[in-house]
């Protein structure tokens, strides 16, 4: 390989996960010269996709691994009650269509889907898994990615981009220039970037950098660094800064890649007290899978951004065992004195919770009539008393998974400046997602937009890219 | 302090007879829980279905996972905690381990269990053992006579008084280990009896090598995160060729008692034909796996153990070369040193059977069985419908 042909190419891709895979793919399918960079480490390749396990998919008729239907206006709606209306409409019924019909062609590329993991039924209909996890599915796509021809370079962090007037002309790796003529920034949020998450959340009324108290389940290189400097160049903005995918997950998981073993699903099965003892919200609203995440939230407003999930041994074997043990007690007090919270409190809260328990038929499959009456905040469905020892606790933290703070894009995925689409700058994945998803989040959606927006995108750099070919050709004619 | 408090509970546990994990035990166990929070790879193979039917895992657990582990390799490239990952899971490297433990553990008389240790000078030693004693054996019988007939070299009742009583002890031994390990593990694999349905189902895993296909029917991996259906083909060759063989071994044996048929057999006789498809297929399929395995990715299963693996499948190899050696030597002066190295390697294969690699092929079945029996019983974790 000579360094000319290293140092340019038709098509750029700044990022090594599922949106930028998708570009890359779709942009040599298209004939374009592709070349494809990735901060991190080959073994740690990939992104927040390798911790990703399915894709949210509308169908209109049962498909393989889907059961049932899941039509377009109920994949609207979902959206629709998670993100409270936050969304762009059009972009986001692009990426429920596009889901529909894109699992053929990533099938094409080495990825397999699976039916439903057990203890994950709730997404059966709506959700298509992939065997072995996002891990497996990022390592068919870098496969097929060489195979058809792409450069791919790991280690390689992107700092700057030199844009003119709208165009992307080159990238910078350290000192290293590589021109392009189209550019595709699939780089991922800023939610490894702890400063940046501490000055977007700032200090609370208690004084508190919240922030300071989260986990990041993915990447550690999802540092944000050209997220703020296309803000910086004048790119338009999507999102608020403190948005994000944010789950409760246990107060022990690493600060990084902690991944989906580190979450605590038995939150609906008992009650949650914040680090005061207190209960602060109704922990059987609705289904566990669409609770999930909103949880994380929650405990980010709770002092000292810690909350404990306390369940009974009547719980035990309902929900996804957890990574690491909990703390186990023979009593409630005896329990409360293991977590360090207060023993008086922490009785008033149980005491007053379960005496206010109007138990009928427990049943967690269904929105069961086990709810609480007389006490705040109520429990609304499977409240039943904890009083069944050993007692377990989980203490939790908010793991962030992304950051929606990105850049406004249009249906053809380009980066805009100042309200016009730049004619060969585009972006796909987290670092576009909250043009779909102003807050909130439910199962399998940033798969969907990722990979939506990562074949649009790498569609559109490829014609930008061979369209300036022909013109240069016609030109020399 | 830790290592202080460690040992005590361990003597506590030794002292009330409960189990102490071994390391590889603990290893183990400690992977899959990480796993049954995660059960990204539940498509892969039947370790992970097995796992989702439990929140903690006992010995008799472990003991009958780490047999049903295949080594395909396919969830430790699919793996988010994979090294370098803190939390280093590497399932066929770690039941890989807890394999060989098992085979040592399970092995009759219990102190031969110790020769999984350093199992690939055992397979050469004993590979010595035994030339030296079939050369020696030559030697003293070889004299001018003619050499057209490998019974004038070792008379057929010699080899019957040599062969039968390791062959027999093999298959007692190797029912032995077996016995203990299947009392083991069915109370942990839902103590049901075998029906005829699961028993054709594990006979079907274990003769297609179901769990080399990926779960998705594009093989295993070897040397990278890249499917492959090379191992199972090459395993196919050395499995079927080694039946093969063995069959017409059986066939000759009735040949001379029922039918009065003393060998040597020509083609297109049915011992010489099993004989030669076989021991050519044994050949080529010892070699592939011999070349997969030293190809293997690094962290893929437990690298301590390819003296055991290498050895193994270079003594089949041996067997099969020097067999098929011998046949096209026929008549030839050099065929006594064929017939010495053929069965001296043959011997050495048998005294070592139920102390060296072969014995995978009858742990995993064994695992099969009852991965098919429990799979069939209501699964006693009532998570999936919640």
């Amino acid at each position: 390989m000579n360094k000319s042909q290293v140092l340019n190419t038709d098509v750029l891709v700044i990022g090594g996960g599922n949106a930028a895979l998708c570009a890359a793919l779709m942009a040599v399918e298209a004939g374009a010269r592709v070349m494809l960079l990735e901060s991190a480490p080959r073994a740690w390749r990939g992104g927040n996709s390798s911790h990703t396990r399915n894709l949210r998919c509308m169908h209109d008729a049962p498909q393989d691994v889907l059961m049932d239907t899941y039509p377009e206006e109920e994949f609207w709606q979902d959206l629709l009650k998670v993100t409270g209306g936050w969304t762009n409409e059009a972009l986001a019924r692009l990426t429920i269509r596009a889901s529909s019909t894109c699992r053929d062609w990533m099938r094409s590329h080495g990825v397999h889907f699976q039916p439903p993991l057990s203890g994950a039924l709730h997404v059966a209909r709506t959700n298509a898994f992939f065997m072995g996890g996002g891990k497996a599915l990022v390592n068919a796509y870098y496969r097929s990615a060489e195979r058809l021809g792409v450069q791919i370079r790991y280690d390689a962090p992107v700092d700057r981009l030199d844009i003119q007037g709208g165009r992307f002309v080159a990238a910078y790796v350290g000192g290293e220039r590589i021109a392009a003529k189209a550019c595709v920034l699939a780089a991922g949020g800023f939610e490894s970037n702890r400063e940046w998450l501490r000055e977007a959340w700032g200090q609370n009324e208690r004084g508190e950098w919240p922030a300071d108290n989260f986990l990041i389940r993915g990447t550690r290189f999802n540092q944000g660094v050209l997220l703020k400097h296309l803000l910086y160049q004048g790119a338009d903005p999507i999102g608020d800064a403190t948005q994000a995918h944010m789950v409760a997950i246990d107060a022990r998981a690493p600060l990084y890649d902690g991944g989906i073993c580190t979450r605590i699903d038995c939150v609906s099965l008992g009650v949650v007290v914040n680090q005061n003892a207190e209960r602060f919200y109704d922990e059987g609203e609705d289904f566990w899978p669409k609770r999930y995440a909103i949880w994380g939230r929650l405990v980010a407003q709770q002092p000292g951004q810690i909350a404990y999930s306390i369940i009974d041994s009547k719980a035990i074997g309902r929900f996804m065992p957890p990574v690491f043990e909990g703390v186990q007690a023979q009593s409630l007090p005896e329990l409360a004195q293991k977590l360090s919270l207060d023993v008086n409190v922490f009785m008033h809260t149980m005491n007053s919770y379960n005496q206010a328990c109007h138990t009928g038929s427990f049943d967690h499959t269904v929105l069961d009539d086990c709810h609480t009456e007389g006490v705040s905040p109520a429990k609304t469905h499977w409240a039943r008393p904890i009083d069944t020892g050993p007692f377990y606790a989980y203490a939790v933290r908010p793991g962030v998974t992304f950051t929606y703070l990105g850049l406004e894009t249009d249906e053809t995925a380009a980066v805009r400046f100042g309200g016009q689409p730049s004619s060969n700058l585009f972006v796909a994945g987290e670092m576009m997602a909250g043009n779909v998803l102003g807050k909130g989040y439910t199962a399998g959606v940033g798969m969907s937009i990722g990979t939506a927006f990562g074949r649009i995108a790498g569609t559109q750099a490829a014609r930008a890219a061979l369209g300036s070919t022909l013109e240069a050709a016609h030109a020399n004619a | 302090m830790q290592t202080l408090e460690k040992l005590a509970r361990e003597a506590r546990s030794l002292a009330a007879g409960e189990w102490v994990p071994t390391e590889a035990e603990s290893e183990a166990a400690r992977q899959l829980q990480i796993c049954n929070a995660c059960r990204y790879c539940e498509g892969f193979c039947a370790v992970f279905p097995a796992m989702t039917r439990r929140l903690s895992f006992n010995q008799a657990d472990l003991h009958f996972m780490a047999n049903l582990c295949h080594n395909c390799g396919a969830c430790l490239h699919a793996c988010q905690y994979a090294p370098p990952h803190d939390f280093g899971v590497n399932i066929p490297q770690a039941m890989a381990k807890l394999r060989l433990q098992t085979y040592a553990d399970y092995a009759w008389p219990a102190p031969l269990g110790k020769l999984y240790k350093r199992n690939g000078l055992v397979l050469s030693l004993a590979l010595a053992a035994a030339l030296a004693l079939f050369l020696a054996l030559a030697q003293q019988r070889v004299g001018d006579k003619p050499l057209d007939n490998f019974y004038s070299v070792f008379p057929h009742n010699m080899l019957v008084s040599l062969f039968a009583p390791i062959f027999l002890w093999a298959v007692l031994a190797l029912g032995m280990g077996v016995r203990r390990f299947w009392r083991e593990i069915t109370p942990a694999t839902s103590g049901a009896a075998v029906s005829a349905p699961a028993a054709a189902e594990a006979t079907h895993d274990v003769m297609r090598l179901k769990y080399l296909d990926g779960g998705h029917g594009e093989g295993c991996n070897n040397a990278d995160d890249e499917f492959t259906h090379a191992r199972r083909r090459a395993h196919h060759l050395t499995f079927y060729g080694f039946i093969l063989c063995f069959a017409a071994t059986s066939v000759a044996t009735l040949y001379h008692y029922v039918l009065g048929m003393p060998a040597p057999y020509e083609l297109p006789s049915l011992p010489k034909l099993l004989g030669v498809v076989g021991g050519v297929s044994l050949l080529i399929g010892t070699a592939g796996l011999f070349k997969l395995n030293l190809q293997r990715h690094a962290l893929q299963g437990d690298a301590a153990q390819k003296p055991m693996d290498l050895g193994f499948i270079a003594l089949l190899f041996v067997i099969s070369f020097t067999g098929l050696a011998l046949w096209l030597s026929r008549g030839h002066t050099i065929m006594p040193i064929w017939l010495a190295l053929h069965l001296g390697a043959v011997m050495a294969l048998f005294a070592t059977l139920p102390y060296n690699k072969f014995a995978h092929g009858i742990f995993r079945t064994a695992s099969l069985v009852r991965h098919a029996v429990e799979r069939r019983q209501p699964n006693p974790i009532g998570l999936g419908n919640d």
